[in-house]
């Protein structure tokens, strides 16, 4: 790898890298004869062996002499996990679904040899039961606009050079040799954007504040803790992309006049770890990080420091002890980071969605920006789906577009056609959204209005098979687990929520208890010491706003409407309707359904679990639940 | 009345495990002045753990002396990051992930199956050390929900049903 | 320095910026409960955790309550302290805490003295809202000084803050998170199996009973009843500064009469003064200071009355064991003279006696129990009781000692001079030296006594003193965190001095962990302190050397100072590196 030493050099590379792209941006208009494969391998599809399909193609590849017409390489999540593994076949533009390693001989043989498309690995229209070829006729795909996901399914993340070739580093080139300190703030203040963490701080203001404060050192931290369970969406990020981290880390730390930088990354996220050391080997060896960039004088380094497994530490001040080697406790606000932070020096803690969208604006300015989203929140967010829903995965929309769009145009709706009964977002902190606000356009105020958050990006669509007590009572456990213990109302408190909503679940609620959870839950929030005790009783809080007839039917009637609540439901064989296919009895994992083939069975109530499996897979519907 | 007893360890480990964290201290030139030296102790405390398994007693203080800071400082931070164990772990670690999108899937059931036939609960490890069972919180791979790692590999969208199965693979690929 | 403008229910206020809600309210007069916080700047220690929220008030603009005791002040601010908001939530917190706290006051050695009672009592709480999981921890009763029920343990973190940056022993941190988090030692071990060096200072600024001392008092009682005992009291320097704060008598009035008459009153056989002790440790260090000063070997010496700071010693410079004084404590020193040379002018066998210490100091608990204290199986010192230990003793004997008309000490072991007296505070066991090291040194008389150089609260105190034409360079430090300071400066060659004088509590033993509670007024160690001074101002003798008593040991026992009897009962050794897990 040559280094870069100068602004002039580096414009010159991109003009060198430019065409290495062509294949994946132009499509029909690329004229080459060379296609490329691209195999998503993100953790959801590496979970799903995208590695051995990979494996598979180039071997393919050189056993049939095919170097120099095709190359299969890793790429970053294309957002549709829902049917991962993915590949992409490029400038065909086919995008191919749930592909086994087995696939990869048809791919290379029908596909690359004979150029059939393969059929059965299409995408099928959910309502027209058509198939689709190209990625962007997926309905999925027709209302995102990717900017923090520009790269992610269209470089190979290893491979600093396509990362150039789509501007990369060309927005540091640009800040370096053309704007000030002051210059790089103004831009970012002037295209909105706020925080990605959750807080939806805004970014300028926090460098300003940082930049005003003089010292000896300064430090800039990418949150890369990504603690809110059933979000991804940083994750997805730095694997598929890590170079568009460091690069607006280092923007970051020119525009406070910080040297040096640390990404604080969790310990469960072993490939993202390897990405980024990789990352910045190779930034490092091109003169993208470390002493005088790009000949401009400016110094800067980044260092990892890993996460223990403790949700607490994604608090910034949390953070910062965890940095010092210390338990994440957090202390009080103010000093806040900017003014005292890491070793009490200036520090500026961001996210790392917030730094996925510095560079774009440097690259393409403030005014494009701002013009993405609504009047308060600008640019676009990105969504971890996940739950009940038909297409989970990710997604990267402009702010202001609808939950209803979220769900139904681009989720797909809620699997197997049941009925849709929220949205959680936020996480722990967050809140729900129901029916009644499906046209919420979603940004930071709107959200916050109807008690939920926007937190990091977390969406979990619930049906009507998800009980709502049950929800709140998933989140308390969380945070009971994940508190600091640190003040009262947060280490005691909400263990005392939590054992109220023990007692609902278990039809041992009274109606003082739901009046108890709305009193104490508000004095948490009010007494609280960080982030997390203050926002921890949300989920109950808005559940009860939206769904205390259900919190009311576990008391009086001690019932589960959802069939969750495992102490309020028993499932029974009718014997009548039974048909003696013994099908549950044998899928039953605790083998406690008994009776002969073709005779009716029976549940032995002491020994059932009630894991539902039996209720599920019976195709006679002879089991009910009461 | 209960009273606190001293849990008395012995030094168990030998000396090759030390000389290996050993020389991962020596290259982080760690300065015993130098009052940033604490931030280090996290990572110390991985690799620890990666050397010998888990961090019992006689590790931690080793690594207090190391380090120059007090025993009662690791030991604070040990307790308080889910990462770090005192207990051996088992030979195959089950991890079922109880983040949102597995735990809105059945995560919980998954978890039960997997301590109704192993016979132990979350956070223990069967008699054998051939495993052990804990909950964390996402991978990462919520579209595949409920997940399930079994030391380095992903088992997408399990059932209870599942669980007898995965329990037989891991014992499978033992013997191989 | 920039002010703010405040306004606090209403009353306006000017203070500095950085000034905390609390802080200004108090110049208000406005009373905002606490509870975690504590501010001890005398000594340089502040909790500032922020952890018990019991202190919220209302800030107008703010989204949520603001802690008053770590929210510093902005101009414009506005605060209102007594909103209904603010009353109910505090009270909530208050009563989530209970939630998680045994409800027996009458079995707990800290009811009628604890921060958390007295809340309870103030905001009249009358029924228990909360219930559910409480913690359980099994009690710490492993060392003979600190008894730690944790169960009553609720996570102000102020007796981590003393030991780690106060102390910096470092014994204690947060253990395990959420609501099984807990301040403990290392690995939630007991604190025999830590490096605690049993200061009490932890105990000292816990507002509950989590933190308490092992007590003697029913093995005292039974001796005091024992037929065949012969019981002797000692009572060190610091009790007669402070006991009688236990019986609403004014802080800093010295009681010794009245202790004295007390401890008769309870039915102790002879009651002698530590300060004779103190006085006979003069002799004893003051020769060997001469001799390694005059032949510049050894230096600096370190003064070793203080068992606490020996701990420390032992445990974290066991490179540098080799300099303090051998000299055994005053309370070993007494010791070991009852229980021999008393024991035969009583013509009794040493373990027919029972010597009863009662100490500002629960090092002194461990230290008694120290084996090598005990020749032949008999310890030197039976049993050690704290201040507050022997004034509860002296409430349930239905004593009250502010009425009681003052008695004087037994002889011989109870007379002593101004010098010994002043051992209890930090400078005191220096000056005391230096009064009889001149004399023993020039052979003069010294025309003016007081060297108030090395008097004072402050942690490090370095002076020179002129010997006759020797100059010797002395450090008073009270406190562990400066001893080691001044440790590490010796240990690296930084610093020369001749003489210093160690005391593990910050201000000396008026500060001791057996002490009573101050609950956060500094002032009340200050006014302690005055108190031993003008003791020492109203005795006829000053100097340790001229003490009667001490002359006719001397003469009729010990030989001379440094005499091979003398080194065999007075002088001791020390344990670098002592394994504390065998213990
Ligand atoms: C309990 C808690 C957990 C948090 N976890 C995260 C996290 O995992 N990732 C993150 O970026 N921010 C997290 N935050 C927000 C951070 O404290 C901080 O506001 C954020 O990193 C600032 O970056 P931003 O301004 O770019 O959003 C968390 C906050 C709280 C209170
Ligand atoms: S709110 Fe919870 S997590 Fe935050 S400091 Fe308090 S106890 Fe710790
Ligand atoms: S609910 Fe589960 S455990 Fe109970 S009978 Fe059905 S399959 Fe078996
Ligand atoms: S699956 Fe349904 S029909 Fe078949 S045996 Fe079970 S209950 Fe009967
Ligand atoms: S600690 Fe205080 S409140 Fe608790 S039992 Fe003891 S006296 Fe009562
Ligand atoms: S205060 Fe109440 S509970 Fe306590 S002893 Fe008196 S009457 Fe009994
Ligand atoms: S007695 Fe002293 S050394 Fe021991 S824990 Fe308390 S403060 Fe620390
Ligand atoms: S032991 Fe006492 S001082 Fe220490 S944290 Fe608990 S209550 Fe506070
Ligand atoms: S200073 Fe006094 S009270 Fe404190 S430990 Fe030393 S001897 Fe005991
Ligand atoms: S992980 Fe492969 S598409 Fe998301
Ligand atoms: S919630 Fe289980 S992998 Fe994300
Ligand atoms: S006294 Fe202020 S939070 Fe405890």
């Amino acid at each position: 790898m040559e280094k870069i030493k100068t602004y002039q050099e580096l414009t010159e590379t991109h003009d060198k890298v430019k065409s290495l792209l062509d294949p994946r941006i132009l499509l029909d208009r690329y004229q080459g004869k060379k296609r490329e494969i691209l195999v998503c391998g993100d953790t959801g599809c590496q979970a799903s062996d995208s590695q051995k399909i990979v494996t598979r193609l180039n071997e393919l590849i050189l056993a049939n002499n095919l170097e120099d017409t095709v190359s299969a390489k890793i790429t970053g999540c294309f957002g549709f996990c829902e049917k991962g593994p993915i590949v992409k076949v490029f400038p065909d533009d086919v995008f191919y679904t749930q592909v086994t390693p087995e696939d990869a001989d048809a791919i290379v043989e029908n596909h690359i040899i004979n150029n059939r498309v393969i059929q059965r690995l299409l995408f099928v229209h959910p309502e027209t039961n058509q198939r689709i070829v190209p990625e962007k006729e997926i309905p999925f795909y027709q209302k995102q606009k990717r900017v923090a996901l520009r790269n992610c399914g269209l470089i190979d993340p290893d491979n600093i050079y396509e990362y150039i070739a789509n501007d990369g580093y060309m927005a540091l080139g640009k800040v370096l040799n053309d704007m000030q300190s002051q210059d790089v703030i103004n831009e970012i203040k002037a295209a909105g954007l706020r925080g990605r963490g959750g807080g939806g701080f805004p970014t300028g203001l926090k460098w300003e504040g940082a930049l005003k404060n003089e010292s000896d050192e300064k430090f800039i931290i990418c949150n890369a803790d990504e603690g809110d369970p059933g979000a991804f969406m940083d994750r997805s990020i730095m694997e598929g992309d890590p170079h568009s981290v460091l690069e607006a880390m280092t923007i970051a730390g020119y525009a406070i006049q910080s040297n040096k930088g640390y990404i604080y990354i969790r310990a469960e996220y072993p490939s993202c770890i390897a990405r980024l050391k990789k990352a910045i080997t190779q930034g490092e060896e091109i003169g993208f990080l470390g002493d005088n960039i790009l000949g401009s004088g400016f110094d800067f380094t980044i260092e990892l420091k890993y996460g223990a497994g403790a949700f607490i530490c994604g608090e910034e001040t949390a953070l910062i002890h965890s940095i010092e080697g210390r338990r994440g406790e957090p202390t009080t606000k103010p000093p806040f980071p900017s003014d005292s932070g890491l070793w009490g020096k200036p520090t500026c803690v961001n996210n790392v969605e917030t730094y996925a969208n510095v560079c774009p604006i440097i690259n393409k300015g403030a005014d494009w920006y701002a013009g993405i989203g609504t009047e308060t929140s600008k640019g676009t967010k990105v969504f971890a789906l996940a739950g009940q829903i038909n297409n989970t995965g990710l997604v990267e929309v402009p702010m202001g577009i609808t939950l209803q769009e979220i769900v139904y145009d681009i989720g797909g709706g809620i699997q197997d056609n049941r009925r849709f009964k929220a949205v959680q977002t936020g996480g722990p902190s967050g809140g729900c959204i129901t029916r009644a606000n499906l046209e919420t356009p979603i940004d930071y105020d709107s959200l916050a209005a109807i008690g939920s958050m926007m937190g990091s990006g977390g969406m979990i669509v619930l049906s009507e098979k998800d009980c709502i007590v049950n929800i709140a009572k998933f989140y308390l456990e969380f945070t009971v687990e994940e508190s600091c213990g640190k003040c009262t109302p947060c280490r005691v408190g909400n263990k005392r929520l939590l054992e109220i909503l023990e007692k609902i679940t278990q039809g041992r609620g009274t109606m003082e208890d739901i009046e108890t959870l709305k009193t104490l839950s508000e004095i948490i929030k009010d007494t609280s010491l960080c982030g997390l005790g203050q926002t921890t009783p949300n989920p109950v809080l808005s559940t009860l706003k939206y769904f205390e007839d259900e919190y009311i039917t576990h008391v009086r009637d001690r019932k589960c409407p959802a069939g969750v609540c495992q102490k309020l439901i028993t499932y029974e064989i009718v014997a009548e309707k039974c048909k003696g296919c013994t099908a549950c009895s044998r899928l039953c994992p605790v083998g406690c359904i008994s009776g002969a083939v073709k005779e009716a069975h029976v549940i032995d109530q002491e020994l059932c679990i009630k894991c539902g499996v039996c209720f599920d897979k019976c195709k006679f519907t002879a089991i009910i639940r009461n | 009345m209960e009273l606190l007893d001293p849990a008395k360890q012995k030094r168990v480990f030998p000396d090759e495990m030390y000389e290996k964290l050993n020389g991962f201290v020596d290259d982080l030139d760690i300065d015993p002045a130098d009052p940033r030296k604490k931030g280090n102790l996290i990572q110390v405390l991985r690799k620890g753990q990666q050397i010998f398994g888990y961090l019992p007693r006689e590790l931690q203080e080793y690594v207090a002396v190391r380090l120059g800071i007090h025993h009662a400082e690791v030991s604070g931070v040990v307790s308080f990051y889910n990462f770090f164990t005192t207990t051996p772990k088992g030979e195959f670690t089950i991890s079922v992930c109880m983040g949102t999108a597995c735990y809105v899937n059945g995560a919980d059931k998954i978890l039960s199956q997997f301590e109704r036939i192993l016979g132990i609960k979350s956070g223990e490890v069967t008699e054998d050390r051939k495993f052990s069972i804990d909950s964390l919180r996402c991978v990462g791979a919520c579209s595949l929900a409920p997940v399930v790692t079994i030391n380095d590999k992903v088992y997408g969208r399990v059932a209870p049903q599942d669980v007898e199965k995965i329990i037989e693979d891991c014992l499978v690929q033992e013997e191989a | 320095m920039s002010v703010a403008n405040i306004i606090i229910n209403d009353k306006k206020i000017i203070v500095e910026s950085g000034t905390t809600i609390l802080e200004a309210a108090q110049k208000l007069h406005i009373k905002i409960p606490t509870l975690c916080h504590l501010d001890l700047h005398d000594i340089k220690m502040v909790n500032r955790t922020a952890s018990c929220r019991i202190c919220v008030v209302e800030v107008e603009g703010r989204r949520n309550l603001a802690p008053a005791c770590a929210t510093p002040v902005f101009d414009g601010m506005v605060v209102k302290t007594n909103t209904m908001r603010a009353i109910q939530a505090r009270r909530t917190v208050l009563e989530l805490i209970l939630s998680d706290h045994p409800f027996n006051c009458l079995s707990c050695a800290k009811s009628t003295d604890c921060e958390l009672q007295v809340l309870a009592n103030e905001f009249g709480i009358d029924t228990r809202p909360y219930q559910g999981a409480a913690s359980h921890y099994p009690l710490d009763i492993s060392n003979k000084a600190i008894r730690r029920d944790l169960n009553k343990c609720i996570m102000c973190r102020r007796c981590e803050t003393m030991c780690n940056e106060v102390q910096t022993v470092g014994v204690l941190t947060g253990y395990q998170r959420g609501f099984e988090a807990v301040v403990a030692p290392a690995d939630m071990q007991p604190l025999s199996e830590s490096t605690c060096v049993y200061c009490g200072q932890c105990v000292s600024v816990c507002p509950t009973g989590a933190l308490t001392e092992q007590t003697a008092r029913p093995e005292i009682w039974n001796a005091l009843f024992d037929p065949d005992k012969y019981v002797i009291a000692q009572t060190a320097p610091a009790i007669r500064a402070a006991i009688g704060e236990e019986f609403g008598m004014a802080p800093g009035e010295a009681v010794t009469g009245k202790l004295v008459a007390a401890l008769n009153n309870l039915g102790f056989d002879d009651v002698f003064d530590t300060d004779f002790a103190a006085d006979l440790t003069i002799m004893e260090e003051a020769n060997e200071i001469v001799e390694r000063v005059t032949r510049q070997e050894n230096l600096p010496i370190l003064t070793s009355c203080c068992p606490g700071w020996i701990n420390f010693l032992e445990y974290q410079f066991p490179d540098l064991s080799h300099i303090p004084s051998t000299c055994k404590s005053p309370q070993q020193m007494m010791g070991a003279i009852v229980k021999s040379y008393y024991a035969e002018k009583l013509g009794k066998k040493p373990e027919d006696i029972v010597l009863v210490s009662v100490m500002p100091c629960l090092a002194k608990k461990y230290e008694a129990a120290r084996p090598e204290f005990a020749p032949q199986g008999v310890p030197d010192v039976d049993h050690v009781v704290s201040t507050r230990g022997l004034a509860k003793m002296i409430k349930e004997a239905g004593i009250d000692l502010a009425t009681l008309e003052d008695e004087d000490f037994d002889h011989p072991l109870g007379e002593s001079t101004g010098a010994g007296v002043i051992f209890g505070v930090s400078g005191g066991v220096m000056e005391a030296a230096l009064r009889t090291a001149y004399e023993t040194v020039t052979g003069k008389q010294l025309a003016k006594l007081e060297f108030k150089q090395v008097r004072g609260l402050e942690a490090i105190k370095t002076t020179t003193v002129n010997l006759d034409g020797t100059i010797l360079r002395l450090a008073i430090t009270s406190g562990l965190g400066a001893a080691r300071t001044v440790l590490e400066q010796i240990r690296n060659n930084e610093v020369q001095y001749d003489i210093i004088e160690i005391m593990a509590c910050p201000g000396g033993c008026i500060n001791g962990g057996g002490q009573p509670s101050i609950h956060g007024d500094f002032s009340l160690i200050e006014k302690r302190r005055q108190a031993l001074y003008s003791e020492d101002e109203g005795k006829a003798l000053r100097k340790s050397h001229l003490n009667p008593s001490i002359q006719k040991l001397y003469e009729e026992f010990l030989g001379q100072p440094g005499s091979e009897k003398a080194h065999r009962l007075l002088h001791t050794h020390y344990f670098p590196n002592k394994d504390y897990s065998e213990e």
